[in-house]
């Protein structure tokens, strides 16, 4: 190769190794997020199902459509503090469900509170097909 | 996931903090940090950490399980960084004078005292609006930054 496709290629790797730094490492998109919690479920999510699971009590007081309305396109309320709460579904609310821990951390915390346990990757992966399928 | 994002922000926080520290009547310390209004006003308003002493802070961060009913628990980085900044961060002079029950801002002496009964009707606290006493920026706006005064109060409809 010539010498000035050599420097060109130096410049190439450098611009394509700091485009690499300046992404995230950590972003992803609710597909991927979905991806894996229908693998660790070991078979296909359901949106329907997810639906179900979502507007249905589980033997607590709330259900998750208590905070986040049964259609979250829309904003939702938290029960008890009122505070208002931006929407869940992805195509209202880009940001939701880019971040794996975040998510993990919100399904821990308010599966214990609707369900009084830990979420199962299959429900988890339910209730995500259902949201990444709602149209704003 | 371990974060070592909350080791900078607590150290910019602190160094941050040092440059709000003008006090006024009705000025209470709220400081501003990252973490704290990601985690801890994502379900209800931030309030000022120097509300309460540091004894009730670090109550309620022993009990983020049952954080009033509900699970607020969080990984063990940013736990141990919010209770260290809202120790440092805590109440003084009549915040600090007891630990309230249940660790309630609500329920402090000096707090029963402002919006006694002859101040703010019972009936106030039922309104949809309003919610519970708990919800300071119903009627205070600039609660989470820290100002009550008195002159601003607007108790709506």
């Amino acid at each position: 190769m010539t010498k000035l496709t050599r420097i060109k290629l130096r410049w190439a790797h450098w611009v394509v190794a700091l485009a690499a730094l300046a992404a995230p490492a950590w972003a992803l998109t609710p597909a991927d997020i979905l991806a894996s919690y229908a693998q660790a479920a070991g078979q296909a999510p359901q949106a329907p199902r997810g639906q179900q699971f979502f507007d249905a009590t589980h033997g607590k007081e709330w259900r998750c459509s208590t905070c986040h309305t049964k259609q979250p396109t829309a904003e939702g309320t938290h029960a008890s503090t009122r505070k208002a709460i931006t929407p869940l579904a992805p195509s209202a609310n880009p940001k939701r469900f880019t971040d794996s821990a975040k998510t993990e951390k919100w399904f821990r915390r308010n599966c214990n509170d609707v369900l009084g346990r830990e979420c199962t990757a299959a429900e988890k992966a339910d209730v995500l097909a259902w949201l990444i399928g709602l149209k704003p | 996931m371990k974060t070592h994002g909350s080791w900078w922000a607590l150290i910019g926080a602190l160094i941050g903090t040092f440059g709000g520290m003008a006090h006024a009547d009705d000025a209470v310390h709220a400081p501003v940090f990252a973490l704290y209004t990601q985690e801890c006003g994502s379900c209800h308003m931030t309030y000022p950490a120097g509300l309460l002493p540091a004894a009730s802070w670090q109550q309620i961060m022993r009990g983020l399980k049952t954080h009033y009913g509900l699970d607020a628990s969080l990984d063990e980085t940013s736990q141990l960084t919010l209770n260290t900044w809202l120790t440092a961060q805590a109440g003084s002079g009549k915040y600090a004078r007891e630990a309230p029950k249940d660790q309630r801002i609500t329920l402090s002496a000096w707090f029963l005292r402002k919006h006694r009964v002859g101040e703010v009707p019972a009936a106030v606290w039922r309104r949809k609006s309003v919610g519970s006493p708990a919800n300071c920026v119903a009627c205070h706006a600039d609660a989470e930054r820290g100002d009550f005064n008195e002159n601003k109060v607007r108790i709506p409809p």
